[in-house]
């Protein structure tokens, strides 16, 4: 049985296909609880959040496992992507009505925002290697969060102003303020919706899956299984992983863009190194360069604690045994043996009662 | 029988080379290492059709000269022509795509990926479609791929692969993992391939199997040969041309048989014979 | 005199930086991998000193070594149960864990402490002094902690260079299976270290304590990233560079919050951390690894 899982979960094509299934069978389930027994208030509002997650996780997977480069400041396009993608919307609401077309736009832009930053980034960044890249990519994301704590921007009859650290920024009558420093930014239009979180799921993974399965996927992981070999037959290593690193970019400045668009309120400190960590925790425990695992991964990681809210104080205590004990046993040869032997146990138990029972 | 021309610079080269283009020169080159020489004043000229053999002690220098010819390490002097184009502004990669391509004495293949897409990554830089053309899967995208994927299975079916062609690189037996190593340098299409220790591991039988395949090599492909190795029946039965390298110079160069008579190389892997009181 | 206090202020606070950053290198060097949890080790040493002089009345010397015992204990627990087991382990893995155990202690803190902050009792009295008639004035705290940080700088230098066990140390350091084929216990070498930069991190959070006076379950959060920036600065794995990166970042952080700009200091800071590395990329005074081919 177990086997049998492996191979179906080994041949790349198929674990595509079952990765688009579950995305799409997901949705019409919900859909339609949606529609008829309907669902709780609290479920209602984790459904965009997870799709932001699960996309931004997806894109991490993109450079961690793919491309096999630790990245800790994952949080920082996501940041980027959504206080561009809430300047978009604002500045758009007087002139477009339509909320779907406004929130795609601000998609689109914080997405691109998102990879012209990632490209800056990427050339610094892809000069180190190993634990040092890891270092400064959490430093570029610091820079970001400490960046967007001090802009001030408002808009009024006048047009767009613009403080820098200090808030100077006087409005006019019917003025707003779309960033104010470390409060960020403020009544905001809500316009994500879940459908809107469902197809920026399917983007990406058709982004993801198409770069992988093409010439430009077989070049990233040649660079990650064995650099010097990959020079020594022609391919340039910083241009690949540059390619993975700024499509990652631009993917997770779309999730943020969602995801800033979901709330009225959004502070800049909320796309913090917890955050990043938060996201590379479901990567590293859906498997590297699993997608399918990534999504369940963030599914059940994201739910799990509000799943716990009843036991409130308790809820991390538990989130964190969790991880470690996976950690532990899917890492620790005797420890996974143990426990293999333990399910078998059960198994079996169950089976033998199962069978007096039949009889 | 195979007979040297000598160049002004000391190097020697196949008589049939003599008048074309040599795929690979040589001049002065060199590299320390904090002070330390590990090669020095080595001056080779491959013409390009020539088996050639590197061969020396252990930490003579051998592989150095390789990490040097293919950029790996910077050179401290001298000058690498390949081709007859200078490559001392040249990377790895900038060398790869000049014509050179090399395996390596502790295999380095990308061992996660399936036999076929080691080759095709090899053939890259031969491919024509941009990110987005993969991404929203343009007939352009699925025209190359598949004349790509025919491509490689056609290079590895030459050596009998193909039936692996979608095995994980990393769980081949070693002696397909060093034959795959080989096709998917011969994949960048070089005019000069680097084989470092290619009999390293193999029976007598696989080594024998091996020479074929090299001789097949320069014949089939047409091109240049340098290789790195201790088995000496299998260096001097198919190199026409040998340079002995010793505490990182060369000591000695010449067809096998002048190499084998010669006193410098003998006592160079022997040592001094002691003199008797 | 203005710039000679800003620096001297800069150092007590990288001084602090580099106790931290001496936690994440030596761990670092010897087991290659980054103890996302010292920061939390720190916050828990905090709460040890904070209970032993407030609840137990002991004096601030004996509170101290009882802060230091149970930091260590800790250090030798998380290693044996967390990642002792992953030895053999991706060094992901082996992250991720460590990031479980940060959260494990912060939010046991949480339920033991509470999450209001608690203010640290006063130390020392007399806490200035003045110099060059009145033009400088300095704390004793800024001066305790430069002191001690040198202190500690010259006992780790001498046992890792003189002692047996800081040549296993070493040994682990360089090469694991040839260590172990020569008779050193890798393991236990493994588990003294540990012990060691978690005794650190209890005396990094009396003075971080001394320093703000005031701390919560998240204490070591900032510190630790910024004392783990310290540490890449200096060259990940190397003692003198922790050091030199700690006292670096301390004043660098100081001088642009004097100078510069406050709200901005840490994106500088960061942003001459990726200068540093990019000139340097393995750090002020890191080792460059060539991967042999």
């Amino acid at each position: 049985m177990e086997k049998m899982f492996k191979k179906i979960f080994d041949k790349k094509h198929i674990s595509r296909t079952v990765s688009y299934l579950i995305v799409i069978v997901g949705y019409i389930i919900i859909q339609l609880m949606m529609n008829t027994v309907g669902i709780k208030n609290l479920f209602k509002s984790l459904l965009v959040p997870t799709c932001c997650y699960i996309v931004a996780a997806l894109s991490l997977n993109l450079v961690v496992g793919v491309s096999g480069e630790l990245s800790l400041g994952h949080s920082g396009f996501m940041s980027v992507g959504a206080f561009a993608g809430i300047l978009v919307s604002g500045l758009l609401e007087p002139y477009l009505a339509m909320g779907w077309l406004r929130l795609l736009i601000a998609m689109l832009v914080g997405g691109v925002i998102a990879g012209i930053v990632g490209l800056l980034i990427s050339i610094p960044v892809l000069k180190l290697q190993g634990d040092y890249l890891a270092i400064v990519t959490l430093a570029f994301c610091q820079i970001i969060k400490s960046l967007l704590n001090n802009i001030y921007l408002g808009v009024d009859n006048n047009g767009l102003h613009f403080s820098f650290v200090q808030n100077k920024v006087v409005l006019s009558n019917g003025g707003r303020m779309l960033l104010s420093g470390p409060m960020g930014a403020t009544a905001t239009t809500r316009l994500a919706t879940f459908t809107a979180g469902f197809l920026l799921i399917l983007f990406a993974l058709l982004i993801i899956y198409n770069l992988t399965y093409s010439r430009f996927g077989r070049t990233i992981m040649a660079a990650r299984d064995n650099r010097i070999a990959a020079e020594s037959v022609g391919i340039h290593i910083r241009n690949t992983k540059m390619l993975a690193f700024v499509i990652s970019a631009i993917l997770a400045g779309m999730s943020g863009a969602l995801f800033g668009l979901n709330y009225s309120t959004l502070q800049p400190a909320k796309f913090d190194f917890n955050l990043s960590i938060l996201i590379l925790v479901y990567v590293v425990l859906g498997g590297l360069g699993n997608m399918t695992g990534t999504i369940f991964a963030t599914i059940i990681l994201y739910v799990l604690p509000e799943l716990l809210r009843g036991l409130q104080d308790y809820r991390m205590l538990i989130y964190s045994m969790i991880l470690i004990l996976i950690m532990l046993v899917t890492n620790n040869q005797s420890l996974k043996e143990k426990v293999e032997a333990l399910i078998l146990k059960i198994k079996t138990r169950f089976l033998k009662k199962g069978s007096v029972a039949n009889d | 029988m195979t007979k040297l021309v000598q160049y002004p610079s000391g190097a020697y080269v196949l008589e049939r080379d003599a008048y074309s283009t040599p795929v690979l020169e040589t001049y002065h080159l060199g590299i320390d290492f904090g002070g330390l020489s590990a090669v020095n004043n080595f001056n080779i000229i491959v013409g390009p059709t020539e088996i050639s053999g590197l061969i020396g002690p252990n930490g003579a220098g051998k592989t150095t000269v390789f990490n040097l010819l293919t950029k790996v390490y910077q050179p401290s002097k001298g000058t690498i022509l390949v081709n007859g184009h200078d490559t001392s502004k040249m990377t790895t990669v900038d060398v790869n795509k000049a014509g050179v391509a090399r395996t390596f004495q502790n295999i380095r293949l990308f061992e996660k990926m399936s036999v076929i897409d080691n080759v095709k990554v090899a053939m890259n830089n031969s491919m024509h479609y941009n990110p987005l053309s993969a991404i929203f899967r343009t007939p352009k995208y699925y025209r190359e791929e598949k004349r790509i994927h025919q491509k490689a299975l056609e290079l590895l079916d030459i050596f009998n692969m193909s039936d692996l062609a979608n095995t994980e690189a990393g769980s081949l037996p070693y002696g397909a993992q060093r034959r795959l190593e080989i096709v998917r340098a011969l994949a960048t299409k070089p005019s000069l391939l680097l084989l470092d220790e290619p009999a390293a591991g193999m029976n007598p039988n696989e080594t024998k199997e091996l020479m074929a395949t090299i001789r097949n090599i320069r014949d089939k492909f047409n091109i240049a040969i340098i290789l790195i190795e201790h088995d000496m029946s299998l260096v001097m039965n198919i190199c026409e041309g040998i340079a002995v390298l010793n505490y990182g110079r060369i000591i000695a160069k010449g067809t096998p048989k002048d190499i084998q008579n010669n006193p410098v190389v003998i006592e160079a892997y022997l040592g001094k014979p002691e003199k008797e009181d | 005199m203005a710039f000679l206090s800003y620096l001297i202020n800069g150092m007590g606070l990288g001084s602090v930086y580099a106790i931290i950053a001496l936690g994440y290198t030596m761990v670092y060097g010897i087991a290659k991998m980054l103890n996302f949890a010292h920061g939390d080790v720190i916050m828990i040493g905090a709460y040890t000193a904070f209970y032993c002089l407030t609840m137990f009345k002991l004096s601030t010397f004996t509170s101290i070594i009882i802060s230091v015992v149970v930091c260590t204990i800790l250090g030798i627990i998380i290693e044996k149960f967390a990642y002792k087991p992953l030895r053999k382990a991706s060094s992901l893995s082996v992250l991720i864990t460590a990031i479980g155990i940060s959260y494990f202690l912060q939010n046991l803190a949480q339920i033991l402490f509470g999450t209001d902050p608690k203010v640290f009792p006063e130390l020392m009295r007399n806490s200035t002094f003045s110099l060059f008639k009145g033009q400088l004035t300095l704390s004793y705290k800024t001066l305790l902690t430069i002191i001690a940080c040198i202190l500690i700088m010259i006992f780790l230098t001498i046992f890792v260079n003189k002692t047996k066990t800081g040549k296993a140390m070493r040994a682990c350091s360089q090469d694991k299976e040839a260590a172990q084929l020569m008779g050193i216990n890798v393991d236990n070498t493994i588990s003294i270290t540990f012990a060691i930069g978690s005794g650190l991190a209890a005396i990094a959070a009396v003075l971080l304590c001394i320093t703000y006076s005031t701390f919560t379950p998240t204490l070591g959060s900032m510190p630790g990233i910024k004392a783990f920036t310290a540490a890449v600065f200096g060259g990940i794995g190397s003692i003198p560079g922790a050091f030199v990166g700690g006292l670096l970042l301390g004043i660098i952080e100081t001088l642009t919050k004097a100078y510069l700009s406050t709200q901005l200091s840490d994106a500088i800071v960061f942003m001459v951390l990726i200068i540093v590395l990019l000139i340097k990329p393995s750090g002020l005074l890191g080792k460059r690894i060539h991967e042999k081919v």
